[in-house]
């Protein structure tokens, strides 16, 4: 068996192969479904009404889709550069650290002034741990994908001494968390008395800034050419190394909103369980968007209503939540096998 | 496995009106010939007539959509390159398929018997691979590592692997595009020997005169139709470029002019290897305005280092550059062009373009930042008309700005990228290769464009493998070896065997210059 490649996908191909991807994982979702006891379209039915059945449904499902968005983001600008950061759940953390550093009263500002201050130093806290990785890989080429993957396991463990010391709330009853913010830290709601923060309407932005970032800016044209050809872009006179160094920073920057954002958003303050693995689901998300920014957002949105959906699902018909792990993670694997197969051909000799 | 018993005077391949199309375009249409046992037939055609398709039909490699193919009396099934090989065709990629890391013996082995398997005796490929050596005259050791061996050698092994697995009938795509002249004459005698044990060679080659040198029949394929059948010996290289291209070729006429002052000079530089080749060994060498100098030479002899010294991509670690009276200290490929060298690079495909990127996007590969931008937001509009502009003054083919490069053929692909040099009025270009696997329109394109730019007083480097390219554009030649450089040979005292005894790596212990250097390490 082998591949060849195709000139000129057919749009049929190029669209219809990645929709079919999602269409496959309701599928296997359906089998297992019956499996488990259940009618198939009762278990659909309870996951769409738990996502989007009513308005506490519906801001529930943005609420969780919002840090996906902010680390699909993250994984997308990466991967587009063939930058592989496996790393968002630590930039992540970082950014959630510096919300708390900053937030919890170090600085006695007003709202409008603390809250951006926050953000960009959360930013640039997990632009910082990206750099070190990126370095790493341009300086003396090591591998990023190991590198980032094991950053992860080692920024949880200091987020746990954090916590244990340095940020451990005096009052939390022992607790392994950290003081809650200031009123003045706390990202306010889009509308009041609805549950649903400004981190939303923050990712939402961030997503179309990283479009205008690559469609119309150099930097986007320099990531863009050197995620396609380093060797041509070299030539061409990019500096290669600088654009793989903005990129992680940009790239760290947007996973550590996801940080700020569930704590000055949603939670209020830091546990060691702030992220179900929000930086590894952002590689799902990314790659269900095929690295488009704005499909990003749709593919966040899919993934949290799948979560979300399945919690309600679970307790109204009984088939396990883990369903929704299932479907993720088989809609991601479809999906890296439709990409391949839009460009390349399938020939048995 | 011996060859089905047949009549000798039987056709041992048959195309049968063969047509391939790739959605709208169609790369063959209705093709049929047919090769005789012992014959050479040459595919002639442009690039993008269909000759690689063509024969990867032929190997199984595609399906075709209409038309059979037949060997030795039998029906090819289609798209099975396992019963092209069984039924004895071997092919000889313009790319090789070989593992570097493997000895040669291994090399041609694999795929004809598992490496792993016990019943493998390695004495024994050896000694068959010998004979086959001794026979055909491909001298090749067995035991060396394919990494290790030089392109003429690896083509050798490719050779042999089909030989091993008693190829019946050989196809060559561009053997000639990696040899240098001697090389090129051994693959010629090979050629002959194989025809003499009653082999079939198509022979698949841009350069009339090989073309006329080694083959019996020659077909001319245009737009994926064949336009033309001739005798070889009834036909004239003239005729042949003219029915390859429709219409009468000219060369660009060469007019005598007094070049003007040094624009850039290397003194005595040294560089590291590049690649597997070799780095500059101590090169002096002036490139003057309204002056075309020619760089000949062995591939991996110091080209490579050259060219990438020029493209910024590489620093002399020894010696001085200066590049119009000023002297960089910082040299990267930006430095490069802001001092206004225009660069060609050897491979378009790889260094020249991004396969995905639209022609807008490849015209202002090298232009973005100082001239299609301001305060890093590109302009997108002022592009778009650079790249029409580029389409329509330098004839590129496309079907708009906004197709992806990939799909060009290499001759537009080229033709832009001259179009992205030239456009920034370089005062000094670095052309690599330019016309290598280009058509006949299209290298006389490009080699017009760059006389014009000699005669605007451009210093043009041309670093070429064939010599007569060199030696009919060039005012002065050079030749590499080993990292050094031959004296300059002024127009109308090159000869081709003068330069082949430096290509040889002769000459230079005569030269006290290099006898200093030489002892120093």
């Amino acid at each position: 068996m082998r591949l060849e490649p195709i000139a000129h996908p057919t749009a049929v191909r190029q669209f219809g192969l990645p929709a079919l991807a999602v269409a496959l994982t309701f599928v296997i979702a359906a089998v297992l479904a019956m499996i488990a006891g259940a009618n198939p379209f009762a278990v659909f039915g309870e996951i769409i009404k738990g996502a989007f059945g009513s308005k506490f449904a519906i801001l529930e499902t943005l609420n969780r889709a919002t840090p996906l968005i902010f680390t699909g983001l993250a994984v997308a600008v990466a991967f587009r550069a063939k930058l592989w950061n496996i790393g968002a759940e630590a930039q992540l953390y970082a950014g959630a650290v510096m919300a708390v550093v900053l937030g919890t009263g170090a600085l006695p500002w007003p709202a409008a002034v603390l809250l951006p201050v926050m953000a960009i130093a959360a930013m640039l806290a997990g632009a910082l741990v990206l750099l070190i990785p990126a370095l790493l890989k341009t300086r003396l080429g090591v591998d990023e994908v190991v590198t980032t993957l094991l950053f992860n396991f080692i920024f949880l463990l200091f987020v746990s001494y954090l916590l244990e010391g340095p940020l451990k709330d005096p009052m939390g009853m022992g607790w392994p968390k950290s003081e809650r913010l200031i009123a003045e830290a706390r990202l306010p709601r889009i509308v009041e008395g609805l549950r649903l923060h400004w981190g939303f309407g923050l990712a939402v932005i961030a997503a179309l800034a990283v479009w205008v970032i690559d469609a119309r800016t150099t930097l986007g044209f320099e990531m863009r050419a050197v995620g396609q050809n380093a060797e041509a872009a070299r030539f061409a006179g990019i500096p290669v190394t600088a654009v793989v160094l903005k990129t992680a920073l940009l790239s760290g920057g947007l996973a550590a909103l996801a940080g700020f954002s569930e704590v000055a958003g949603l939670k209020g303050s830091l546990t060691l369980d702030l992220s179900p693995g929000f930086g590894y689901t952002g590689i799902v998300v990314a790659m269900l968007a095929l690295l488009h920014p704005i499909g990003v957002v749709a593919a966040a949105l899919f993934v949290a209503a799948i979560f979300v959906g399945a919690d309600s699902m679970s307790r109204a018909v009984g088939v396990p939540t883990y369903l929704a792990d299932i479907m993720l993670a088989s809609a991601l694997l479809l999906m890296v096998l439709a990409i391949l197969l839009t460009k390349f051909r399938v020939r048995r000799d | 496995m011996p060859a089905p018993q047949q009549d000798q005077t039987q056709p041992v391949l048959r195309l049968s009106n063969i047509t391939k199309r790739f959605g709208s375009v169609t790369a063959n249409e209705n093709v049929s010939f047919e090769l005789a046992r012992g014959e050479v037939i040459a595919l002639l055609g442009e690039n993008g007539a269909g000759k690689t398709t063509l024969m990867n039909i032929l190997f199984g490699q595609y399906t075709a959509d209409e038309g059979s193919v037949e060997l030795f009396g039998q029906t090819l099934p289609p798209g099975t390159p396992r019963a092209a090989l069984e039924a004895g065709v071997g092919m000889v990629h313009q790319h090789f398929t070989l593992a570097g890391n493997l000895k040669v013996w291994e090399n041609i082995a694999l795929g004809a018997q598992s490496l792993t398997a016990g019943s493998l005796r390695p004495a024994a490929v050896k000694d068959r691979i010998r004979n086959l050596s001794q026979q055909f005259h491909l001298a090749v050791d067995p035991d060396a590592k394919v990494g290790r061996l030089t392109v003429g050698e690896r083509q050798r092994v490719e050779i042999l692997k089909a030989l091993y697995r008693d190829a019946r009938i050989l196809i060559l795509d561009e053997p000639t595009a990696v040899l240098t002249p001697q090389e090129a004459d051994d693959l010629f005698t090979t050629l002959r020997e194989a025809v003499e044990m009653g082999l079939s060679i198509v022979f698949i080659s841009h350069k009339l005169h090989e073309v006329m040198a080694v083959s019996d029949r020659v077909l001319v394929l245009r737009h994926g139709r064949l336009v033309a059948e001739r005798k070889t010996d009834q036909t004239t290289p003239q005729e042949m470029a003219a029915l390859m291209v429709g219409a009468e070729v000219s060369a660009p006429e060469f007019k005598e002019q007094t070049p003007g002052a040094p624009l850039l000079s290397l003194r005595n530089v040294v560089t590291d290897p590049v690649g597997g080749s070799t780095g500059l060994n101590g090169i002096s060498l002036d490139l003057c305005a309204g002056q075309i100098t020619g760089l000949a030479g062995v591939s991996g002899n110091g080209q490579e280092a050259l060219s990438d010294l020029l493209s910024g991509l590489v620093s002399p670690n020894q010696g001085q550059m200066s590049v119009r009276g000023k002297k960089p200290t910082r040299w990267t490929p930006r430095v490069a062009i802001g001092h206004g060298i225009g660069r060609i690079p050897e491979d378009r495909h790889k260094t020249g373009t991004i396969a995905d990127f639209d022609l807008v996007e490849n015209t202002i590969l090298e232009t973005y930042g100082t001239e299609f931008s301001r305060n890093g937001w590109v302009n997108w509009r002022a592009a778009r008309d650079h790249a029409e502009h580029l389409i329509e003054r330098y004839d590129v083919r496309c079907p708009g700005p906004d197709t992806r490069i990939r799909l060009l053929s290499g001759g537009n692909m080229q033709k832009l990228i001259l179009g992205r040099v030239l456009e920034t009025d370089p005062k000094i270009i670095l052309a690599n290769q330019p016309v290598r696997g280009l058509d006949i329109g299209a290298v006389n394109y490009v080699h017009g464009r760059l006389s014009q730019a000699r005669a605007e007083g451009a210093a043009v480097l041309l670093i070429s493998e064939d010599l007569d390219e060199i030696m009919r554009l060039s005012d002065v030649i050079h030749v590499i070896s080993k990292g050094r450089l031959s004296p300059a040979f002024p127009r109308g005292t090159q000869r081709p065997e003068d330069l082949g005894v430096w290509m040889a790596g002769h000459g230079f212990d005569d030269d006290p210059s290099v006898k200093d250097t030489a002892h120093a390490s």
